[in-house]
């Protein structure tokens, strides 16, 4: 017929509806972000890598159109009757859910229809969750060199030490080498004995003058000596040796530990904590990005300091003093313990509200540069305060100064510092 | 051969099936559905069946999301909505609570069916005899279709549509292109002129015609309300004259023609919205008749294949299987039941028909004279080219479907506390019930009865609406939300008014009158 044509079309882009898809998200934001940052409360700091279930309610996301209401008199017509005949009554179910409207559809899977519920991706997730803080794109920052080295294959090379000697690589090298070296003198060698055998087995001339007798001795030397020739080709030689070669490469150590300090004094509402959660988060993130493993410990203090569960450390609440050292200490121990430096590339950030008693300050400061700046990549301490500072910032302004490259601080005052400052910390330095 | 397998257009199995089968596997390739496709179309060809050339297109499940969130435009303008769609359409599907519909097809000329990769080669098959035989032949035979819809320019149409929207959107901003089509589509169900027949819309032509519109239409519409009527000077007391002076029922075009506020760009884009809900206008008022046509066809077709022995029992087996199930019509009182099924019953109407013609009885020489014993193919095209849903039914359905699908008819008044039922698949009841049937095809009766009242041109300018009720139906309770949407486009007072025996009822205002205005 010819009138059909077939096409394949599956290469054909599959994202038509992306920029619809797009317009839907941009249309409800308001309520995605509302979501994600829900889910950031519900998610712990290393679940950041994928996207989350958002769910609006239906009738914000309605196309509303003109449509009939309950009430009136209306008739329907279905299928399968059984029993009824014409005048038969039908008792209406309680509640009138009646017919004709809304067929309400109940939902599969107990979501109420009431929900409209979609799923965003790890990216849209992260960019609704920063949304606010006008996240440009994480540029892979480099960390400070690590200690660790590793060797990998780098092809061969003519010279090294014997146990680096790879067999199979030096004999392959030296059967190539006889047979170029050989190659040539066979060729001659078969010719000349060719020669020799056509001399030999002709009709010798009467006339000696024309005898074959001197030729076939000039031909039997010649050969014996290109035989000789060739069997001094050495089996081995120096020049086809080969050895495996190594290069050092930086080891990005695999392992890296986050140390996650705050103030759960009773000065630090929820909202410091929401706001420190978010910076711990991006520090996550960013060690995520360089490390295969990372472990995190949280540690809290008012008073007295302890390791608490991620739980703990987000949503109970305490009150009475602050004494910042007291968290320091049980870093240092801990990092004792468990998390050598040689083997561990060691983070950590502090947030507070900036709140010390005066006395324990200058503690801090000896028991940071003296204990735990010599261990760790980097430190960072943020203070989540619109208010003056107090002696803590001071003394540790002082540290600053003393290491510039390991140290660093910055004042948070509302959410939307938040990125700015985590990019100025986590700027690289120059060396 | 399979027994079990309805040989219906070989009555006397005086054809046996003597051609060797097309394919033995259920993988499918291009070159296996481009035989098939000439098998089919040789057999559609048989049957007389008339046809826009076919375009047939191989897409992935991914792809037929997409198709199926832009509600089957093959180009589509840019719109939150069909990102919702797309999100709803994908979630069902990853969950596989929702199989994705086998086939989309494009009232286009070519025609243009979509085939998903998943399908089996046996579904692929059924796919092209169903959509680019069946429904293709109904597009193209089928009045509603040929008055409303131009197959050759849609696809034009809908390129300059979406270049015109983004152009907007770069002009003006996504949030100001949203807006009015949000309002649009509010009123897209009244952006139709059911009884007149429209000009056909060609790309070229609009392009032309878009710029000179542009020129004189906000003249003339300055122009409209520069007028101020002469006061009657004979009677003074003389109702003053109404504008417009007969009740308009396409919403969508009176607010294009009159609105006084909007800008050319929103007219243009009004407009749009409103040739598209004019092209989908005939598949609304359709559905029975050209899903039942179109599977009315795929199980002639394929079994005329089968006949010719051109497709094994297998093949078979495997179609009428999925065949059985697109047509099944669970009961009332089944988890499963969500109104009547439109592929069941056109497909039962056909059916029945073309048995009337081959095999009438004495009830159907009763009911049916004019058709009973006749040519069946010709009495099939008939029925499938002079009529809508609506008169469909109430012209075609035979007491036996009724029988079959044992229907029943209740009455559900707001005054009592139970329903009646009030015709049953029995003598008495078969005229009562197939009117009530057909009545539910009637677009009016599923949607309110609204239409432009009048303008108060003299005044402040707002804009009432009339809403008619059918058996004291109220309006929905979104009435106040899509009043908004008028008020948008309108950019005066809207009033909408129920006006049930002769009074008004009920007025929805917007803006709502507010508490301290007295």
């Amino acid at each position: 017929m010819g009138m059909t044509h077939i096409v394949d079309r599956r290469l054909n882009g599959k994202n038509k509806s992306a920029v619809n898809r797009e317009r839907f998200l941009r249309r409800y934001r308001h309520h995605i972000k509302k979501a994600v940052s829900e889910a950031v409360q519900r998610r712990s700091i290393t679940d950041v890598e994928r996207g989350e279930k958002v769910s609006i309610p239906s009738k914000d996301i309605q196309e509303p159109i003109f449509r009939h209401g309950a009430g009136g008199r209306r008739d329907a017509v279905h299928p399968g009757n059984q029993e009824w005949v014409a005048g038969d009554t039908i008792a209406k179910p309680e509640g009138g859910a009646g017919q004709g409207q809304g067929q309400g559809q109940a939902s599969p899977d107990g979501e109420g229809m009431d929900e409209f519920v979609f799923q965003i991706t790890q990216e849209e997730f992260l960019e609704f969750l920063f949304d606010d803080l006008e996240l440009p794109n994480l540029a892979r920052k480099k960390l400070k060199d690590t200690e660790a080295f590793s060797f990998v294959r780098a092809g061969f090379t003519s010279q090294g030490v014997p146990a680096k000697l790879d067999v199979v690589r030096s004999l392959r090298g030296a059967h190539a080498r006889r047979l170029g070296l050989s190659g040539a003198r066979k060729r001659k060698i078969r010719e000349l004995e060719a020669q020799l055998q056509a001399l030999q087995t002709a009709p010798d001339d009467l006339d000696p003058a024309f005898s074959h007798e001197d030729q076939i001795k000039a031909l039997i030397d010649e050969i014996a000596e290109l035989k000789a020739n060739v069997r001094r080709i050495p089996f081995i030689d120096e020049i086809d040796l080969r050895y495996r070669q190594h290069q050092k490469q930086p080891k990005p150590a695999t392992s890296a530990v986050m140390f996650c300090l705050m103030d759960v004094s009773g000065s630090m509402t929820q909202m410091h904590k929401d706001i420190a959660k978010r910076f711990f988060i991006l520090l996550y993130m960013f060690l995520k990005k360089n490390y295969k493993k990372i472990d995190v410990v949280f540690i809290r203090h008012h008073t007295s300091a302890k390791e608490v569960t991620e739980e703990e450390f987000f949503y109970s609440r305490e009150t009475g003093g602050t004494i910042v050292s007291s968290a320091l200490k049980l870093m240092r121990k801990i990092i004792e313990a468990r998390y050598s430096p040689a083997e561990w590339n060691i983070y950590a950030a502090q947030a507070s509200d900036g709140d010390n008693w005066n006395d324990d300050s200058p503690t801090c400061g000896k028991l940071l540069a003296e204990g735990i700046l010599p261990q760790v990549q980097y430190y960072s301490y943020i203070e989540i305060t619109p208010l003056d500072h107090q002696t803590l910032w001071y003394e540790y302004e002082k540290l600053m100064a003393e290491h510039p490259q390991s140290f660093a601080m910055q004042q948070i005052a509302d959410p939307a510092d938040i990125y700015p400052v985590f990019r100025k910390l986590f700027e690289r330095k120059a060396a | 051969m399979n027994e079990s397998i309805d040989r219906p257009n070989d009555l006397d199995g005086r054809e046996p099936n003597v051609g060797t089968p097309i394919s033995t596997s259920s993988e499918w390739t291009f070159e296996l559905i481009q035989k098939y496709d000439e098998a089919i179309a040789e057999c559609a060809a048989e049957f007389g069946l008339d046809t826009y050339p076919n375009q047939i297109e191989v897409i992935t499940a991914e792809q037929m999301m997409d198709a199926y969130s832009s509600v089957g435009m093959p180009v589509g303008y840019n719109h939150w909505s069909f990102g919702k769609q797309f999100l709803q359409t994908s979630k069902g599907y990853q969950r596989g609570q929702m199989g994705l519909a086998y086939e989309i097809v494009i009232n286009s000329n070519p025609c243009i069916a979509y085939l998903m990769e998943e399908n089996t080669l046996p579904m692929q098959a059924l796919v092209v005899a169903h959509a680019s035989y069946g429904h293709n032949s109904f597009f193209k035979g089928n009045y509603l279709f040929r008055t409303w819809t131009d197959a050759n320019a849609i696809i034009d149409y809908l390129v300059f549509a979406r270049n015109y929207v983004s152009e907007c959107e770069e002009r003006y901003g996504i949030d100001a292109v949203e807006e009015i089509l949000d309002s649009c589509h509010a009123l897209m169900n009244y952006g139709v002129d059911r009884y007149k027949r429209p000009s056909p819309i060609s790309a070229e032509e609009e392009i032309q015609r878009q710029t000179e519109r542009e020129e004189y239409q906000q003249r003339r519409i300055n122009d409209l309300w520069r007028t101020i009527p002469k006061p009657e000077e004979d009677d003074p007391v003389k109702r003053k004259p109404r504008f417009p002076s007969e009740p308009q029922e396409n919403l969508l075009y009176f607010i294009e023609k009159n609105a006084p506020l909007l800008e050319t760009w929103q007219r243009e884009l009004v407009r749009i919205v409103r040739k598209l809900a004019q092209y989908f206008y005939p598949q609304r008022q359709t559905q029975v008749m050209n899903e039942g046509w179109a599977s009315f066809w795929h199980y002639t077709l394929l079994h005329r294949l089968y006949e010719k022995g051109l497709v094994n029992d297998g093949f078979m087996l495997e179609f009428l299987q999925s065949h059985t199930s697109v047509v099944y019509q669970p009961p009332f009182n089944s988890p499963w039941y969500s109104g009547i099924n439109p592929y069941t019953l056109g497909f039962s109407i056909y059916t029945d028909l073309r048995r009337m013609c081959e095999n009438p009885t004495d009830e159907d020489r009763e009911w049916f004279p004019e058709i009973a014993g006749t040519d069946w193919l010709e009495t099939l095209h008939f029925a499938m080219r002079n009529f809508k849903d609506e008169s469909f039914i109430l012209q075609y359905l035979s007491p036996k479907i009724m029988r079959d699908l044992k229907l029943f008819a209740i009455e559900d008044d707001d005054n009592q506390n139970h329903y009646t039922v009030t015709a049953i698949h029995d003598e008495a009841g078969y005229r009562t019930l197939r009117e009530k049937l057909a009545a539910q095809y009637n677009l009016s009766y599923r949607e309110p009865n609204i239409q432009v009242w009048n303008v108060d041109v003299r005044g402040d300018r707002s804009l009432t609406l009339r809403h008619i009720p059918t058996d004291h139906i109220p309006l929905g309770k979104e009435t106040d939300e899509v009043l908004k949407h008028v008020h948008r486009l309108w950019g005066f007072d809207v009033f909408l008014e129920t006006v049930d025996n002769g009074k008004v009822q009920n007025t929805h205002r917007c803006p709502p009158l507010s508490v301290d205005d007295d």
